[in-house]
């Protein structure tokens, strides 16, 4: 089943009308270039890097913030490096935080060479494992997970992102596409220091 | 341990508290343990078992961003599992402490431990970590709370090694043949 749906007017209507409640942390590579695209701001740290660090750094940031919605958006193979960080998530069970991975089963970013979720037995050159990261969330213990796969679906997708008692796990599928780069700052100390200075008013 | 001078886990519980560190992430650790029950029952502090100490890192960066201290308790073996992530405190330039108990030191029995624990100063060192560390329990409130200081106040990224000769050498209770 080849996905249909496209990563960037979806992820803007994820985030539309996002206001200072709403902490975004866009993984490296696409979801970075996408949550950028959709109106770089302030609360938003898009990580150039640190692969496999995205979703535990999206719990330290619930936790510490409990009245605030923190919303991971990033992409399979990242969520995949460090996957057990699910279960970890599921320990503390943060009811702020949802995780958004956008899976188009490639490595993107180097070409996109098959990723882990890929269907097995696809040539010698495009299997991956078939592995389902909704599944996996599922097995670490996060109750609320679903996998996404219709433009139909997504007004509720957007609505459990930004309001459903979290955690709230959401796979998405979405097609393989050639996209410009949308760039924030990189500086990862003007990042952060901006972050911190829109939300706790001192960087 | 030492008439008169408390417990090591102890007084480093009270470093804490008085730096006012709200997570603290760590893998199980034998060494650490009478510290992470000491977190565990804390009201003030939120404890959180890691899969793997790579996490800490990016739960470090988290909770700074979300304007909340933290630390890291891990063995010397766990370090390796850190260092790419480790890079973090360098480029988003985020207050990092850890504090880390030896294995792999002289006096080990398991030849396993060696490898990491023998690296660990150099690689932490090698990513811009600061480096401190302790051999005797009555410089342990002083050196963490150096350390905290460093880290909250100065900025910086820190590591205490707690040095196989005060906190012992792990022998399983019993001699090798």
């Amino acid at each position: 089943m080849s996905a249909t749906l496209q990563r960037r007017p979806l992820v803007k209507k994820i985030l539309a009308g996002a206001d200072d409640n709403l902490l975004v942390l866009g993984g490296l590579g696409s979801s970075n270039w996408d949550i950028t695209n959709a109106g770089d701001r302030p609360l938003n740290m898009p990580l150039w890097g640190a692969m496999g660090g995205t979703v535990p750094m999206g719990l330290g940031l619930a936790l510490a913030q409990p009245t605030k919605r923190v919303l991971v958006i990033t992409g399979d193979a990242d969520l995949m490096m460090v996957v057990s960080c699910l279960a970890t998530v599921a320990s503390q069970q943060p009811d702020n935080l949802a995780i958004c991975v956008l899976d188009n089963e490639k490595f993107g970013e180097t070409g996109n060479q098959a990723s882990h979720t890929s269907p097995r037995n696809n040539g010698p050159t495009n299997s991956g494992s078939g592995a389902d990261l909704a599944l996996i969330a599922k097995g670490c213990g996060i109750a609320d997970t679903a996998t996404v796969r219709e433009e139909s679906d997504v007004p509720q997708l957007v609505k459990d992102l930004r309001t459903k008692k979290g955690p709230v796990f959401r796979l998405v599928k979405v097609m393989v596409e050639k996209l410009e780069f949308v760039m924030p700052p990189q500086d990862g100390a003007h990042l952060k220091d901006r972050f911190r200075q829109a939300l706790l008013g001192r960087p | 341990m030492q008439q008169g001078v408390t417990d090591w886990r102890d007084q480093i519980f009270e470093v804490l508290q008085d730096h006012d560190i709200k997570q603290v992430y760590h893998v199980p650790d034998a060494g650490h343990s009478r510290l992470i029950e000491a977190c565990q029952t804390s009201n003030s502090i939120r404890t959180i078992a890691l899969t793997t100490e790579e996490e800490g890192i990016p739960l470090a960066a988290g909770a700074w961003l979300g304007g909340q201290r933290s630390v890291l308790l891990m063995q010397s073996s766990g370090v390796g599992n850190t260092i790419n992530l480790m890079g973090l405190t360098k480029t988003l330039r985020f207050p990092f402490l850890t504090l880390i108990t030896m294995r792999g030191e002289p006096g080990e029995f398991n030849s396993w431990q060696y490898p990491m624990g023998q690296g660990t100063p150099k690689v932490l060192e090698a990513m811009g970590v600061l480096v401190m560390s302790v051999d005797k329990v009555e410089d342990v409130k002083t050196t963490v709370d150096h350390a905290a200081r460093s880290a909250f106040n100065g900025g910086q990224a820190v590591a205490v090694l707690l040095r196989q000769k005060m906190i012992g050498i792990k022998d399983f209770g019993k001699k090798t043949a």
